[in-house]
């Protein structure tokens, strides 16, 4: 499969998932594990283009796929996101955070000038167990121009 | 554990006669979380996600690979309803129509539209292909008439096709949550309405006695509207469970019924 724009090849054992091979396999423990069932979206990545939860594919699956982490969203620069959320202050215990980077960059892929609601929706995949809602969102505004 | 990549449906359909035992997988929303809690250990996966030929949707055919993302939008209002309200945007960007027909959780967002449109559930194996009316392929809780050597290809929907329809289900929250109660309204301008429910039996539950009584009425007021959210209560069959009471479903079912066949006379 093509990782971050690079082709990488893992021995895939069974069914793991692709998150478990990205960490374990590849290294790349940029996106986390954490309830492991597609409800928390902490392991969010983009497979063949769409936001999904890599715990729910399965890594063979993924055979022959191009697959972007949250370490390569912005290449050797910090991504908008992830700049707009360390400059407000956007990290609480930090686990949720490259999952909200993800989901947050396909957003505004998608749709460059989300309403707050839109923004909602597209983040209501994404749990914060910190509950620092405010902060993400108030981050992302920034990025939102004249709607 | 082996897994094949099907280039096109006749090789999906030669290795499931191959591996009667052989697990589907598609967009692994449901598969993959009984996966992560080691509750099953597939040998063989036949993966679906890339096959073109189910990929299509048209007016009267849903292929069975297409995702609810895609379905967000589309011809069909109710289904755009229950598309935009199935997990999160990264469950919708996965999962499918034919993996939410195969899994046949009496939650299935999608059955109840299925259901109130009397769809045809086409299989497909190397004997050939046929079409079950959704009523004889659901027949219980996760389980279907689908034999192991066949594929979901589509959902066909009738020529026929209301003139409105509405769908609205209740959750703790407005996303990732599986229904307490869900509700298609489907009505005719000449007066012919349909009403399905999901989560309230063991499979999608259609009001026929409420769907009589309110076909009559070519402009029902609030006497006929509240006798069709009482049928409505009394034909279905829910449980209790951690979700919700008996009780309360069978209540909220009317309500939800009433409130889109409300919406469908006023649109």
């Amino acid at each position: 499969m093509t990782v971050n724009g690079e082709a990488r090849a893992c021995d895939v054992k069974g069914s793991e998932s692709l998150l478990f091979a990205l960490r374990e396999y590849l290294q790349l423990t940029g996106s986390k594990g954490a309830c492991e069932q597609g409800e928390c979206g902490s392991c969010s990545v983009m497979l063949d283009g769409e936001l999904v939860c890599s715990c729910l594919v399965m890594a063979a699956d993924a055979h022959g796929s191009e697959v972007v982490t949250v370490e390569g969203l912005g290449g050797s620069e910090l991504h908008p996101v992830q700049k707009a959320l360390v400059d407000a202050g956007a990290v609480q215990c930090g686990f949720c955070t490259p999952g909200f980077v993800v989901a947050a960059a396909a957003l505004l892929d998608e749709n460059p000038a989300p309403s707050s609601d839109e923004m909602r929706e597209a983040l209501a995949g994404n749990i914060c167990r910190c509950t620092g809602y405010g902060a993400i969102l108030r981050g992302l505004e920034t990025l939102v121009g004249d709607r | 554990m082996e897994v094949v990549h099907p280039a096109d449906l006749d090789e999906a359909v030669g290795a499931l006669a191959a591996h009667p035992q052989a697990t589907l997988l598609a967009g692994g929303t449901d598969l993959m979380v009984e996966v992560n809690f080691d509750q099953i250990r597939p040998e063989t996966v036949v993966a679906l996600r890339r096959l073109d030929d189910i990929q299509d949707v048209s007016r009267h055919r849903i292929g069975a690979g297409v995702t609810f993302r895609r379905l967000e939008s589309g011809d069909h209002n109710a289904l755009a309803q229950l598309a935009r309200t199935i997990g999160s945007p990264q469950i919708r960007a996965a999962g499918t129509i034919g993996g939410n027909i195969g899994t046949a959780s009496p939650a299935g967002d999608s059955l109840p539209f299925l259901a109130g449109l009397d769809a045809e559930i086409e299989l497909h194996s190397t004997s050939g292909t046929r079409r079950l009316p959704w009523d004889e392929f659901f027949t219980g809780v996760k389980r279907t008439a689908r034999r192991p050597d066949e594929l979901i290809t589509a959902a066909v929907l009738p020529e026929d096709l209301p003139d409105f329809q509405e769908f609205a289900k209740i959750g703790q929250r407005s996303a990732m949550v599986i229904s307490i109660v869900a509700a298609c309204v489907f009505r005719w301008r000449d007066g012919r309405t349909r009403v399905a429910l999901g989560s309230v039996g063991p499979t999608p539950i259609r009001a026929r006695r409420a769907e009589e009584m309110i076909s009559q009425e070519a402009d029902p007021g609030p006497a006929a509207l509240g006798e069709f959210a009482r049928l409505v209560s009394e034909e279905v069959s829910p449980i209790t469970d951690h979700r919700g009471t008996s009780d309360y479903r069978r209540h909220a079912s009317g309500v939800l019924a009433r409130r889109l066949l409300e919406r469908c006379l006023s649109s």
